[in-house]
């Protein structure tokens, strides 16, 4: 069930989405971490973020808004408390990194380059904050950019996270390939909007926020299809994946792994119980590899 | 711990107008050792679409049954479903969640119970919790005032068993005309410490008089939550310390909550 992407090893293909998982420490509760692929943390900036006004999070049909607007506590407390947990688990750790500005963004990644992290996932891509983020992952020029300054000060491989909130998907995943990313991962939330009808105004105090859950889920299998056709480094594919025929869908369609968002919150065992699944299903079909799989509609 | 389970429903009845009590028994081995008043549990709508659990405060525990009960109001879709339920029925549930009330800052004291419409429900778990104190500790006084939109009470008399009991009603067709704090005010009801759960007004009036007459506070609040276990920073309400989590000042409801002292809540 392992997979390799940019030279590290994945006990299997499923991986938690970033920010629906923390960095781990709440649902090592429910299930056993190790039993992941990899635990890629909430994103974390250079101080800390008190995020946007409440509300912040609206259920929507098979899906749900939110806008956190990034909270965390920053890079110093993020090495002290949640990497020394992630540090005693045996899983692979992709910290999620967030900013503002391009120096930012690398003064995370260079902080992190002595720490116990296997791959950085840079996040140009949250729809909730109004400065950087989302700039960056919208301009095939500017997301050249940071990642070819991200790439000379990383330790570790790069994976850019990308908004499917652009015209044409291909674009950025080649710009993040031509300035060096090691992996790309898509999608985040697309951008979207609920009223409440009976107050006349919108349910997030943000008024806009990123919409998850498996009501997107067409919508990230077409791009990851897309993305994976354009690149030759590996995808990691998520969007609305809730279940093992879910993930199976991702990676036919070019994803070389997946990860597990807002169905966590529907039911905290999700991730284990689609990388379960996978193997069933694999075993079932005659499938070896689970790696095998990735790609194989895409003619 | 904390847990997904499926429950079965015991009872399922509407106690008043869109004012629902549910009842749901553990599996036999599933039950918490331990349940706190305050505390709550996420019910998961049985509909296919709906993703989110609903937080309904745990308005009893019986611990003998390994049944918790609910009451709650069908506000909207998500809750009206639940209204169709039957005994026997089952329902996934997330819990036990939050971090309910310290019954140590409680014992010993005049407790003055505030709950103001679908906030009263979580004040008979805790209510019946004090009262259990009073066996060790007879200087427990608990008093209950209760807050209703108009005569259709509910949770009264089950609340009369352990506490002495006032009413409010904004159209004064049972008890004081007005809310909770009028009766405070026209009863002069004394306090060592006040415990309320209800709308955001009436627990910022709380927190004012409380403030004013120094008498120590907690609150119950309420947010929109999506995992309930603290990893989405969905339901943060902001707080006047640094806040442990992420260090801003943003505590979560869910797991640094839903009950604060009065003075650590910026409402
Ligand atoms: C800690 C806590 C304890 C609660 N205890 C009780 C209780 O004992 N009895 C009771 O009747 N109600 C209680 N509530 C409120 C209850 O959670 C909401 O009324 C319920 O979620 C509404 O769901 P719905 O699908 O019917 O409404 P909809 O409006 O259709 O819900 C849409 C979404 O918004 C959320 N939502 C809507 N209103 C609220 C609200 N007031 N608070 C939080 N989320 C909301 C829902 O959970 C859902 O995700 C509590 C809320 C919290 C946070
Ligand atoms: C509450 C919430 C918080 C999120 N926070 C982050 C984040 O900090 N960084 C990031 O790159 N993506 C974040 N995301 C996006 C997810 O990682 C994921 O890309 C998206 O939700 C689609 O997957 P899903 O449908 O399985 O949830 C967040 C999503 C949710 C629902
Ligand atoms: S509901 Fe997710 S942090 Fe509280």
């Amino acid at each position: 069930m392992s997979v390799t992407i940019a030279g590290v090893t994945f006990r299997n293909p499923v991986m938690t989405a970033s920010g629906t998982f923390g960095s781990g420490m709440e649902y090592a509760e429910f299930i056993d971490l190790s039993q992941l692929g990899a635990v890629v943390t909430k994103g974390v900036s250079n101080i800390p973020w008190p995020g946007n006004p409440t509300p912040r999070v609206a259920e929507v049909t098979a899906g749900m808004l939110n806008a956190i607007g990034l909270q965390n506590p920053g890079i110093d407390v993020f090495i002290e408390r949640d990497l020394a947990f992630l540090k005693e688990i045996d899983t692979k750790v992709i910290v999620n990194v967030c900013g503002k500005s391009v120096e930012d963004y690398l003064e995370v990644v260079r902080r992190l380059q002595e720490e116990p992290v296997d791959m950085l996932e840079i996040n140009v891509s949250c729809p909730n904050v109004k400065e950087g983020a989302i700039a960056f992952g919208q301009n095939p020029d500017a997301l050249y950019d940071i990642t070819e300054k991200i790439k000379r000060v990383a330790a570790q491989p790069v994976i850019m996270k990308l908004t499917p909130n652009v015209t044409d998907i291909t674009q950025m995943a080649r710009a993040a390939e031509d300035a060096g990313a090691d992996a790309i991962s898509l999608i985040n939330t697309i951008t979207g909007a609920k009223i409440d009808i009976e107050k006349r105004q919108f349910v997030l105090a943000n008024r806009t926020g990123g919409m998850s859950g498996p009501a997107i889920k067409p919508v990230a299998v077409r791009m990851v299809w897309q993305a994976a056709q354009a690149v030759s480094i590996p995808v990691i594919g998520m969007g609305g994946i809730a279940t093992a025929e879910d993930a199976i869908e991702f990676m036919m369609a070019g994803a070389s792994a997946v990860a597990v968002g807002a169905m966590n919150f529907h039911n905290p065992y999700a991730t284990v119980e689609i990388a379960r699944g996978m193997e069933d299903w694999c075993a079932r079909h005659g499938v070896e590899r689970v790696a095998d799989l990735t790609g194989i509609v895409a003619g | 711990m904390k847990k997904k389970t499926t429950m079965t429903v015991a009872d399922s009845r509407r106690i008043a107008q869109e004012i629902w009590s549910l009842e749901l028994a553990y599996a036999p081995g599933e039950a918490p050792d331990q349940v706190r008043p305050g505390q709550f549990a996420g019910i998961y709508p049985a509909a296919a679409d709906l993703l989110l659990m609903r937080p309904i405060s745990i308005c009893r525990w019986d611990p003998a049954r390994s049944v918790l009960r609910f009451v709650y109001r069908a506000a909207g879709r998500g809750t009206t479903t639940l209204t169709g339920l039957k005994a026997g029925d089952r329902v996934d549930m997330l819990g036990i969640l939050g971090n309910g009330y310290d019954l140590d800052a409680l014992a010993g004291r005049r407790v003055l119970l505030l709950g103001g419409g679908i906030g009263i429900p979580p004040m008979l778990e805790l209510a019946a919790s004090l009262s259990a104190c009073k066996n060790e500790n007879k200087n427990t006084q608990v008093t209950a005032i209760l807050g209703y939109r108009d005569g259709d009470l509910f949770l009264k008399e089950e609340m009369e068993a352990f506490a002495d009991v006032l009413v409010a009603t904004e159209d004064g067709s049972a008890g004081t005309k007005g809310n909770v704090l009028d009766v405070v005010r026209e009863k002069g009801i004394e306090a060592d410490v006040i415990c309320a759960c209800g709308p955001l007004p009436m627990l910022r009036a709380v927190r004012r008089y409380a403030a004013e007459n120094g008498i120590r506070a907690f609150l119950s609040l309420e947010e929109r939550m999506a995992c309930g276990v603290g990893v989405c920073l969905g339901c943060v309400t902001g707080t006047t310390k640094v806040d442990e989590h992420s260090r801003v000042h943003n505590a979560r409801v869910c797991v640094e909550g839903p009950v604060f002292d009065a003075e650590d809540v910026a409402l």
